[in-house]
């Protein structure tokens, strides 16, 4: 009599229940989808909760126009495959027609930008429900924050007021306007998401794999080089061994200097490794001991 | 693989429950270097000397400015052996709600003692709450020993005295631990000054509970979730029903009852994304398909035909009420959500308000205030397909929600079938 799961089908049993439910009890869920390794867990996890039928919610990108350009063909790729609807929430659209304004400096990070076209897009297609990838282990704000995230006309995250949450049993009522942001894999770690993407044999952006490139030292993260990246004085290109172990804008993602070319390599790396993967390659979240609690507060991710 | 143990820890400001915490990730090893060069930086600004590891667990700016921490938080760490997951919850008024919170999903509880003080109101408070939501494993940490000079005899005191109140518990595992969290003694490491003791540290403790019939293998439940029809041509007549198994084991020729119908049918198979499996038990998340093309939609539930929970409106419950914006009382109405059901109740009685420091019962008392817990009776505009509590968690257990405000306000536990 062994009836035990593993961790991971445990893991994923989990996200698949909330999956279903919010399937179930919403009118107008989308899947926030990045192309990073977390959404793309997502995707598949979503297939999982409705097979044989198609994922019954379109995958919403906020695309700040500043991706790498092997995310964005496989997203378009991994899509097709899946056969689901993209609505592209285009941060370079409203910078183009004048709704919102890059940042002053060299090389102006759009992290803050994504926010209002976030919020935007969850207007203009009346969503009432945004899965997102985010999980707990990541960083202090998260590890605090609810499956089912409430959030008010405005976007907002309020820490002091969230709905107990119990079982698996989750409520998703809200008034129009409001909308819940949903995280299927919050009680996974960076580990189990690699560990199930080896377990699955998930296909993910070659640039999660060491690869040579040219970057450029900054703020002690290498930062690759390309069209929305300007050397400053002094700063100077070269090509190293890297790869990538989160995935944001080319401007404020780091790479790390790695020789993982392989699945099992990327996991013992990341089995060994002492720093957190936001701390090492996120420049939008060392700003401040708060940042994320704050960018949350106010709709972001 | 490795299995999950997802345990709860409670406590308040200054019996060690943070710095329990900081020692079994920062012993294990979790604790990354940027987390604890935060907290170096922090307990600088603060002013405290040398880190301080309550800081790695409370999160959000308001609390580490106020000092308090506000809400239940999740943390991860591994061995090995298992992944833990910790429900961490804190210790002052709101103490009740977030403990339930933390406890509901919990396979086991640790409880803090302090050696110098002993079972002290909020341990046997701590206590009564992880039995009432029946974590089935509790631990005793006897903590700060490095203070009584590790003394076998205090410990055994402690330990005695807690026996003692625990008997008015059910409680069906009780294990006690002589530890310090300061000093890392019997945490992770086995202490070497306390060479009287010969049971598991904490973390050996944890790796090895056996936690794999605490789910209930015997009683076959499966709320029916989502119901899955692609009308393609590859799977033209298909109609799957999807869910995640409650309780009981299914297998492909069990012959299965559907309610509220009451019609039968046989299982014909269990799907999921990578092929058919050969059976499916609790907390799998599988599609079922059944031999006879019978109506069934979201909030319906699969059982056996010769084991079937109770089916009725009227429910005998344990609540825990969770807002200071109303008053639990008799004929309020409030929506219930109990596995994929959602339904309406209206309260017809508080037959008691239990304090739950005493275990005193007060059979005068007609409402529940914020954090206070009642036996209830309720009136459901709908069936509810129903197990004791004590028998499954999930077939037992309920949230109402407040029609008005939207938020969660009550959990409920069920014991049967109101008379």
């Amino acid at each position: 009599m062994a009836y035990e799961l593993s961790h991971l089908r445990e893991l994923e049993a989990e996200s698949i229940h909330i999956f279903r439910e919010v399937a179930s009890e919403f009118e107008r869920p989308a899947l926030m989808f990045s192309g990073g390794k977390d959404s793309i867990v997502m995707l598949r996890l979503a297939e999982k909760a409705f097979h044989p039928c198609k994922i019954p919610f379109p995958v919403l990108h906020v695309d700040t126009g500043h991706n790498f350009p092997e995310v964005i063909e496989f997203r378009d790729r991994r899509l097709a495959e899946v056969g689901a609807r993209l609505i592209v929430g285009s941060v370079q659209e409203r910078i183009d027609n004048g709704s919102l304004k890059e940042e002053p400096g060299l090389n102006p990070s759009r992290n803050q930008l994504q926010t209002p076209v976030l919020l935007e897009s969850i207007e203009e297609n009346e969503f009432d429900a945004l899965f997102g990838g985010a999980r707990r282990d990541e960083e202090k704000a998260r590890a605090k924050e609810r499956v089912y995230s409430f959030r008010d006309d405005f976007g907002q995250w309020d820490p002091k007021n969230q709905r107990p949450e119990l079982w698996s049993l989750y409520n998703g009522r809200i008034r129009k306007g409001e909308h819940i942001r949903v995280f299927p894999i919050s009680n996974w770690t960076e580990l189990d998401i690699w560990q199930y993407i080896e377990a699955e044999k998930i296909e993910i952006p070659e640039i999660y794999y060491s690869h040579q490139r040219e970057v450029v030292e900054r703020d002690g993260m290498l930062i690759a080089t390309g069209p929305f990246n300007t050397l400053a004085d002094g700063e100077k290109a070269y090509t190293e061994t890297v790869r990538y172990r989160t995935i944001g804008c080319m401007t404020v993602t780091g790479a790390v200097e790695s020789d993982a070319d392989d699945i099992a390599k990327v996991i013992a790396e990341v089995a060994g490794t002492r720093i957190t993967e936001r701390g090492a390659t996120r420049a939008d979240d060392r700003v401040s001991e708060a940042a994320m609690e704050d960018r949350k507060k106010e709709g972001y991710f | 693989m490795a299995e999950i143990l997802r345990f709860a820890t409670a406590g308040s400001v200054d019996d060690g429950k943070s710095t329990l915490i900081g020692r079994l990730l920062y012993d294990t090893k979790t604790i990354f270097q940027d987390q604890m060069d935060a907290v170096e930086k922090a307990s600088e600004n603060l002013g405290s000397e040398g880190p301080n590891l309550a800081l790695l667990t409370d999160g959000l700016r308001a609390e580490r400015e106020q000092g308090i921490t506000i809400d239940v938080a999740y943390r991860y760490f591994a061995t090995p052996k298992r992944k833990f997951i910790i429900a961490d919850t804190p210790g002052h008024i709101q103490y009740t709600r977030n403990m339930v919170t933390g406890a509901s999903t919990a396979d086991l509880a640790i409880v803090l003692l302090d050696a110098r003080k002993g079972v002290v109101e909020q341990s046997k408070r701590h206590a009564f709450l992880a039995s009432l939501l029946r974590i089935p494993h509790l631990v005793l940490a006897v903590n700060k020993m490095d203070l009584v000079d590790y003394s076998e005899e205090q410990f055994n005191k402690v330990a005695d005295e807690f026996r003692e109140f625990a008997t008015r518990l059910d409680i069906s595992d009780l294990t006690f631990i002589p530890v310090s969290a300061l000093m890392g003694d019997n945490v992770v490491d086995r202490s070497e000054h306390m060479e009287w003791y010969d049971g598991p540290t904490l973390l050996t403790h944890l790796e090895q509970v056996h936690i794999a019939s605490d789910r209930n293998m015997i009683d076959v439940r499966f709320p029916v979730q989502y119901v899955l029809r692609p009308q393609t041509e590859e799977y033209h007549d298909f109609r799957g029903f999807a869910g995640t198994v409650a309780g009981g084991v299914m297998k492909p020729g069990d012959e299965v009852m559907v309610l509220p119908s009451g019609f039968t049918s046989r299982i014909a198979t269990i799907e999921t994304l990578d092929g058919p499996v050969a059976e499916a038990f609790a907390p799998m998340a599988v599609t079922v398909t059944l031999d006879d093309e019978i109506d069934i939609s979201r909030g319906d539930m699969l059982c056996r035909p010769n084991n079937q929970p109770d089916v009725t409106q009227d429910l005998d419950a344990m609540i825990c009420w969770m807002t200071s914006d109303a008053k639990f009382e008799p004929r309020m109405k409030l929506a219930i959500k109990h596995t994929t059901r959602t339904a309406r109740v209206m309260v017809k009685e508080v037959n008691y308000r239990l304090d739950i420091n005493t275990l005193h019962r007060d059979e005068e008392s007609e409402v529940l205030e914020l954090n206070e817990i009642g036996r209830v009776t309720l009136r459901s505009t709908q069936p509810l397909f129903i197990d004791e509590y004590r028998r499954n968690r999930t077939t037992g257990s309920f949230i109402l929600i407040d029609e008005h405000t939207n938020t969660t306000v009550g959990a409920g536990m069920i014991l049967g079938v109101a008379e």
